[in-house]
């Protein structure tokens, strides 16, 4: 076990700043790029759906 | 026994690939989760300290993965467009646009990180070493690709430009690879060759190899979501798409 405590932990050695702002934007990227590619597939759901909405009512 | 041939050109249409891909996609964040738990385990605990560089060095964790995806979805990216190019099937152009945001995520993060480690270690956040250089211009020609496929209205048209672009970036992947032999860099030499065996504790091989994985899965899981969108952007005259159960209107 490398860490003493939990404050040792988060100190990173003095190296805090540069561990955790290469781990937070890591984490924050790989939270948002999913988020994002989810809500292009509903996104074309919702078209694809609007769509066939809007053809039947034509075809009535 | 079963020897029954699977029918790999069943799969390359896009209407036996959407469900496919959605019930992969699952499984594929299961193996992000398990090997990004593993693999942070690993590299925060059971890592020891670095004699030179103290506890910054767990940076490599993260930064070496991103690189290897950065410069591998290219590669990837780059044979999706090719068999495009050459078979003119519908689902490869699809699968290049697909990779190309989340390549370029990883470029980013292999330049996000290598800065917040250049500083403490190099004393400065960016040098224009040849390392450091092909990199940022692998993260331009991601963003190259992005641009200009969206620049194109017709998505066949799209594919073959952008493929174009690809595939001349190629020639940028060996590069970024041999830079660190090819010319004298500040960066280091690679951590972990064919060749010869890692220059690093074991315990941090593993940990860097765990996360590795997990990059790779995460790359897998959040282009196939990707891709599905892209199909049903693409394909919403098809009939076929209709007939979805998600489709249908509740």
């Amino acid at each position: 076990m490398n860490w003493g405590s939990a404050s040792e932990f988060f100190a990173m050695g003095g190296h805090a700043f540069y561990v955790w702002g290469a781990f937070g934007a890591c984490a924050l990227l790989m939270i948002v790029e999913p988020i994002l590619a989810r809500r292009r597939r509903s996104n074309a759901l919702d078209e694809l759906r609007r769509e066939m909405r809007a053809r039947k009512e034509s075809n009535e | 026994m079963n020897n029954r041939v699977i029918n790999w050109f069943k799969f390359s249409s896009p209407q036996t690939f959407y469900p496919l891909a959605g019930k992969l996609i699952p499984w594929f964040w299961a193996l992000t989760a398990a090997f990004g738990l593993a693999g942070l385990y690993v590299g925060f605990f059971v890592a020891p300290t670095d004699a030179q560089q103290g506890e910054g060095y767990r940076i490599i964790f993260i930064h070496v993965p991103a690189s290897w995806m950065s410069m591998f979805l290219y590669l990837v990216m780059a044979f999706w467009a090719a068999l495009g190019l050459g078979f003119n099937t519908r689902l490869s152009g699809m699968m290049a646009s697909a990779l190309a945001p989340t390549g370029a995520l990883m470029a980013f993060l292999s330049l996000w990180t290598g800065a917040l480690w250049g500083k403490p270690m190099w004393g400065t956040w960016w040098v224009w070493d040849a390392r450091l250089t092909s990199e940022l211009i692998l993260f331009f020609l991601y963003l190259g690709f992005i641009a200009l496929q969206s620049a194109i209205d017709d998505a066949r048209r799209a594919d073959k430009a952008g493929a174009v672009l690809a595939l001349v970036g190629v020639v940028n992947i060996p590069i970024i690879y041999f830079s660190v032999k090819w010319w004298n860099t500040l960066h280091q030499g690679a951590s972990v060759s064919l060749t010869k065996s890692p220059s690093m504790a074991q315990t941090m091989l593993w940990g860097m190899l765990l996360m590795a994985l997990a990059f790779w899965m995460y790359s897998i899981a959040v282009s196939l979501t990707r891709v599905r969108a892209i199909i049903l952007e693409r394909e919403r005259h098809a009939g076929w798409v209709e007939e979805l159960s998600e489709v249908k209107p509740s």
